[in-house]
């Protein structure tokens, strides 16, 4: 795993005439072995920055470094097979990342014959144990990834992307289209994984609490600029920026039960 | 979709039966010409033009020849034609289409304006210039159709080489670093292969069908070679006098041109199927299973809404599927209660089955559905809606989809005054723009005028909320209305929605898979779990987990992290998953992801009763050890949590 | 939240385009569709000039027969300006056209233009009749049988519906003319069964046999449409509203599966110009079709060439006039920014 670096990023959309800046200057840090938030809601331009590390798009301006190399460079410098091997992304809908015609043993097969050295016959045990990882039973690689609920999907696309053994994970909103009784335990298993192989990962979402709860630090990102960041747990409890208490006052809480705060926020405005 | 249970293509009818046909015709293009071929083209000039007899069943032609064999021999030249020319459009349109997935997007632009002329033009019209330029004949009208049917193959292999290659999976295989070969074998091929296939299957018809038009008008094969199409012009010129000599061409090609179109559809639905599974039909499936009848008490004086026994079933593949099953709950007059659930719990398919607005084919059974004093169970759809008139307004998810996108949002919110409260077109619209107004829709009297597209996302759920109380309900029914709403937008929303009810004193039942959600906005949320409600509990109750009795409740308000979440433990988590209610399901339904299930628990299914936390549950090991079923097993908070831990671990 | 929608999908945070009048966005559309078809349309004509030039062997000689004395044919061949260079002919040709001049018989030589000007308003009635059966036909029975058949209700009438109208469009329209005649003329007696010279009632086999196939065709893709609409939430939201049945058919449902239904309607309406060639033949109708198939019997390919073109312009003019109507009829625009 290895530091990710940031700097000054812009992203420009559009035709001259109408230009749409989706990221503005956009500063980032994700140490070696830290996991990094990047938290805003739709159109603050986090996606684009996902996108733009994991190179799907390309910077206007910017640098963006790993383990002090310039990515970008390097991308236009080695092999499809040496650049997954930078970065690896796990995408929103594990209902359409994997694909449909390949079955869980097959899509992590291919994986490791790519990206690794390990023999055929030796390849079945390999899968079992990245399985295992993820907490699945070995059966799953018989099956087809519609046979399996999004959880499960889940899992064998993070599974996928440890295959590659990358220097850093890009998660792209991984529990947003999961059931509530499943987001939590994808977050644990994020959690432990982090712990045991030390995983450098940047994860993107709009849910401040389980950003809080997973990462370092934190970036909150507003319409194409980061407006605050710090350590995770300090932003979410003492916001400094108007807009990071905006999105910290509007979470939803159980703690909330039974009272007006509803009513009284719609006072306030 | 079961194993055991898979459609075989060849086990419907119209597979069957068109599959048989399409052989058929196909043995006879082998083996038709080297039999009779010398035969059929022998004239006789002492029959010609006769009617059908026993030598000649078709009766013969202007030379004497034999029609029926004609007919038959002629099947190799109609139907290889027809292969012939679909094979090159076929291929030609493949490569014109997934060329421009590599090239950039302003040849993808010329590309796409190429095809979409050229497909405007009809077989006639390309087999025109090609008679200028190659003269009447065979070969003449197959490169005529074989590029008539290039640009359509060639749109669709577009269309779905974009749609591979705008998806994630690709995007993942090239973060992956896959091969471009491999790519395209494993993840583009394998994906598109299927409609192509069916596609060629179903052009097969129609290029026939084209042929043959051609050979009629004189433009396809000449004399003397022959087709169906050639046999009809013949046919045809003496049709005044012996009309029967156009039946056994006429025939042929209505039958192949039919059969090769219904071997498509066959082969179309088939894949469908495969992956979907088709509903059996009602009558096939018998009726609807309902619940054992309940002792309904009499009803309360405050309650304005009261359901007993409700159950929805819907037609599946393998027999009913059951989303709800034996629901009951009341809600009293401006009490706004919460209903929460997994995708598939049923709390939807509920609250619209309450509304009468069931999806068509849904069996709704209930011993009583009293609203506002009326008996509506065992009423017709349409008389039960009637009935209720403006008096439930409902609050949909997708407010892009919910409203019509045809229609200006203004006209869409005058129909409920203009249609139930007699007013004037003028009276109406001017209603609409107060009743944006009160959500807080700047310049609403302009916004009345736009359409649905023309509103920002927060903006069209305000306006639903809007329509949904300008007929002045007793009950607003919201369905997940913030679902697809950034937090602060959701905020905005949910409050607007808790002060139209505090000021119009109109009940709610809002449906969310968010508990915090429903903590913020409700009084009483019912949880629901595969089908059946499990807990009624004062929503209060939720900011104290360990007074909540259902082990589901309690994880599913534990599970998820909150902004104090202590950060160095694990979350709770429910292993498993929620059963498939498209089989009958034994028990509790929640029984095998407890850590506290009992045998009983699997065979008996628990009923909500009343419970000391003031509301109700369906459990028999209700978790604050009040239940006197539970003598031992009741364990203490922090068992079941590790419990739950290691299930989820295991 | 101020005016401008922000796109919601989260990944795919394409902009659009702003500040561009409703107006300045149609123009450019018509624009844009009016240069495709006058692009389309000069491809046509070279093609059509080449083909005759580079086609094997000599036109006229071919047109003329194998028996007309030499002299004749390169009397006939200088009265075309087929001796000319090619360019030159070529911008003969164009300036031709322009000035409605289609060419002419190589046989008779005869103006093209005279021929087309006679014949075309026959063609045009019968196509344009039978264009307005198909839609007066297919949508009201499309959004019947929809209705009839929703939520998999009714799977015999479902089953019978769609056996029913998949075999009538698998018929061609020649052996529906075919049909009719045997059938009405020649069994019954009862209609005529060539020419146009007996008032309304010379229309109706010919209108019928080319509305029949696409009638059924586009009735099946109308259901489709208007299942997919009576299954779209609005449709839900219009029956939460208690609206009468038919406010919820024709007001909710009726323009949104005009849409999709208009723009195959549109493909067809080129294919039934097509096809009245084949109808025009069987019934003898004094059209364009007929003029074209005597042509190609007797190999005079100045007709062909001239009838190509005309048919092309034609089906062009028609795709247009699609276009924009599907434009005004679509509420999004969507047709307004691609291509």
């Amino acid at each position: 795993m290895a530091e990710l670096v940031v700097s000054d990023l812009r992203v420009v959309f559009g035709a001259r005439k109408a230009p749409i800046v989706a990221v503005d200057g956009v500063h980032l840090v994700v140490p070696d072995g830290g996991v990094v938030g990047l938290v805003g809601e739709s159109g603050s331009g986090k996606s684009t920055v996902a996108r733009t590390i994991v190179g799907i798009g390309a910077p206007t301006s910017g640098t963006i470094t790993l383990g002090g190399e310039d990515l970008l460079a390097r991308r236009r410098g080695v092999s499809a097979v040496q650049r997954a091997k930078d970065v690896q992304m796990i995408f929103q809908d594990p209902y359409s990342s994997l694909n449909p015609r390949m079955t869980v043993g097959e899509a992590l097969d291919e994986v490791l014959s790519i990206h690794t050295e390990t023999p055929k016959d030796q390849r079945p045990a390999s899968i079992r144990r990245l399985l295992d990882l993820v907490r699945l039973k070995a059966a799953a690689q018989e099956q087809y990834p519609s046979e399996m609920s999004g959880g499960m999907r889940q899992r064998v696309a993070i599974a996928r992307a440890l295959a590659v053994r990358p220097r850093l994970i890009v998660a792209d909103e991984i529990t947003s289209a999961l059931d509530a009784s499943v987001q939590g335990a994808v977050l644990n298993l994020i959690k432990d994984l982090r712990e045991e192989l030390g995983l450098s990962m940047l994860f993107i979402t709009h849910n401040l609490a389980a950003v809080r709860y997973i990462a370092d630090s934190v970036a909150v990102m507003h319409r194409g600029r980061i407006v605050e960041q710090g350590p995770a747990t300090d932003v979410v409890a003492h916001p400094q920026e108007a807009y990071t208490r905006e999105l910290v006052g509007a979470i939803p809480r159980i703690d909330n039960a039974g009272t007006d705060y509803l009513l009284r926020t719609l006072e306030q405005r | 979709m079961s194993q055991n249970r898979k459609p075989s293509f060849l086990r419907s009818p119209m597979g069957l039966a068109s599959a048989t046909v399409v052989g058929l015709l196909v043995v006879l293009a082998i083996i038709a010409p080297p039999l009779w071929g010398a035969q059929a083209s022998t004239p006789n000039p002492a029959n010609l033009l006769r009617g059908p007899s026993s030598e000649h069943p078709l009766g013969t032609d202007g030379l004497g020849r034999d029609l029926l064999l004609r007919t038959l021999v002629a099947t190799r030249t109609t139907v290889g034609m027809a292969l012939i020319a679909t094979a090159c459009g076929a291929a030609a349109g493949l490569l014109l289409g997934a060329l421009p997935s590599v090239l950039g997007a302003r040849a993808q632009r010329w590309f796409s304006a190429v095809i979409n002329t050229w497909l405007a033009f009809p077989v006639l019209l390309l087999a025109m210039l090609m008679v200028i330029l190659m003269g009447t004949g065979t070969v003449t009208a197959v490169v005529a159709l074989a590029l008539t049917m290039t640009p359509s193959f060639a749109r669709l292999a577009q269309t779905l080489s974009s749609k591979v290659g705008g998806s994630e999976y690709l995007a993942a295989a090239r973060l992956l670093g896959v091969p471009k070969g491999r790519q395209f074998t494993h993840y583009v091929l394998p994906n598109i292969a299927e409609p192509i296939i069916v596609n060629v299957t179903m052009s097969i018809g129609g290029g026939l069908l084209a042929l043959s038009s051609l050979s009629f008008l004189g433009v396809g094969v000449q004399p003397p070679s022959y087709d169906w199409g050639r046999m009809l012009s013949e046919g045809f010129e003496q049709v005044y006098t012996t009309p029967t000599a156009v039946v056994g061409p006429a025939v042929m090609v209505i039958l192949a041109g039919v059969s090769f179109g219904m071997l498509g559809e066959s082969l179309a639905s088939f894949l469908r199927e495969r992956t979907r599974g088709r509903a059996l039909s009602p009558a096939k499936l018998g009726p609807a299973p309902v619940t054992d009848p309940l002792e309904l008490d009499p009803l309360q004086e405050d309650v304005l809404l009261d359901v007993k026994g409700l159950s929805v079933s819907f037609p599946g593949a393998d027999g009913w599927v059951r989303p709800v099953q034996d629901v009951s709950f009341t809600l009293h007059r401006g009490e706004i209660v919460g209903v929460v659930g997994e995708s598939g719990s049923g709390k939807s398919v509920t609250m619209m089955s309450v509304a009468q607005l069931a999806p068509a084919g849904a069996a709704v059974t209930a011993q009583r559905l009293n609203f506002d004093g009326t008996e509506l169970a065992g009423m017709r759809e349409q008389v039960a809606a009637k009935a209720i008139g403006t008096d439930i307004g409902i609050v949909f998810q997708d407010s892009l989809t919910a409203l019509n996108p045809a229609l200006r949002v203004g006209t869409q919110l005058a129909e409920v005054p203009r249609v139930h409260q007699g007013a004037t077109k003028q009276e109406a619209h001017e209603r609409a723009v107060e009743a944006l107004d009160s959500v807080r829709i700047p310049n609403a009297a302009h916004r009345a005028t736009l359409f649905p597209h023309e509103y920002s996302g927060g903006m069209r759920q305000r306006a639903l909320i809007a329509m949904s109380q300008i007929g002045k309900p007793k009950l607003i029914i919201a369905d997940e209305p913030t679902t697809a709403l950034d937090v602060t937008v959701q905020q905005r929303v949910l409050a607007l929605l808790r002060r139209e009810c505090e000021d119009s004193g109109a009940a709610a039942l809002v449906v969310s898979h968010d508990i915090a959600v429903l903590a913020e906005l409700c009084q009483r949320i019912l949880v629901m779990y595969a089908g059946r409600i499990v807990e009624d509990v004062d929503v209060r109750m939720l900011a104290h987990p360990e007074q909540l009795a259902h082990p589901y409740t309690r994880a599913l308000a534990a599970s998820l992290p909150d902004l104090d979440t202590d950060r160095t433990k694990p979350l709770a988590t429910i292993p498993g998953e929620p059963p498939d209610l498209s089989k009958p399901v034994t028990g509790c339904g929640f029984a095998d992801r407890c850590a506290l299930a009992s045998d009983r628990c699997r065979t008996e299914v628990p009923v909500l009763v009343q419970h000391r936390h003031g509301g109700q549950v369906a459990c028999f090991h209700p978790q604050d050890g009040s239940s006197p079923e539970d003598s031992g097993a009741a364990g203490s908070e922090t068992t079941l949590h590790e419990a739950h831990e290691e299930g989820a671990v295991a | 939240m101020s005016a401008p929608a922000v796109p919601s999908v989260q990944t795919t945070e394409v902009p659009v385009p702003r500040g561009v009048g409703h107006l300045g966005r149609w123009s450019a559309f018509f624009a844009r569709r009016l240069l495709r078809s006058v692009v389309a349309l000069f491809v046509i004509v070279t093609v059509a000039f080449l083909v005759l030039r580079l086609a094997g062997g000599d036109p006229v000689r071919s047109a003329l027969g194998a028996t007309a004395d030499e002299s004749v044919v390169q009397a006939r061949r200088e009265q075309l300006g087929l001796n000319d260079p090619l360019l030159v002919q070529f911008w003969n040709y164009l300036v031709g056209l322009f000035r409605g001049d289609l060419g002419s018989s190589l046989v008779t030589g005869r103006s093209v233009t005279e021929l087309v000007a006679g014949r075309l308003p026959a063609t045009l009635e019968l196509a344009g009749l039978a264009f307005v059966v198909v839609l007066v036909i297919a949508v009201p029975v499309g959004l019947a049988f929809a209705l009839l058949t929703q939520g998999g209700r009714r799977r015999g009438v479902e089953t019978g519906f769609t056996s029913v109208t998949g075999f009538i469009s698998s018929v061609p329209e020649y052996l529906f003319s075919v049909g009719l005649v045997v059938l009405f003329g020649i069994t019954l007696k009862l209609l005529p069964v060539a020419g146009a010279n007996h008032g309304a009632a010379s229309y109706i086999l010919p209108v019928l046999a080319l509305g029949l196939g696409s009638a059924a065709s586009l009735s099946r893709i109308a259901r489709v449409e208007a299942l997919n609409v009576l299954s779209e939430d609005y449709i839900r939201t219009a029956r939460s509203k208690r609206l009468p049945a038919w406010m919820i058919n024709f007001k909710h449902a009726l323009p949104n599966m005009l849409t999709a239904t208009f723009t195959i309607g549109g493909t067809l309406l080129s294919t039934m110009i097509a096809s009245s060639v084949l109808v025009e033949q069987v019934f003898n109708w004094p059209g364009l079709g007929t003029a074209f198939v005597q042509a190609i019997t007797t190999k005079d390919y100045g007709i062909v060439q001239g009838l190509a073109i005309v048919y092309a312009a034609i089906i062009l003019v028609v795709n247009l006039l699609v276009d924009l109507v599907l434009a005004a009829l679509d509420r999004r625009t969507t047709l307004l920014e691609t291509a």
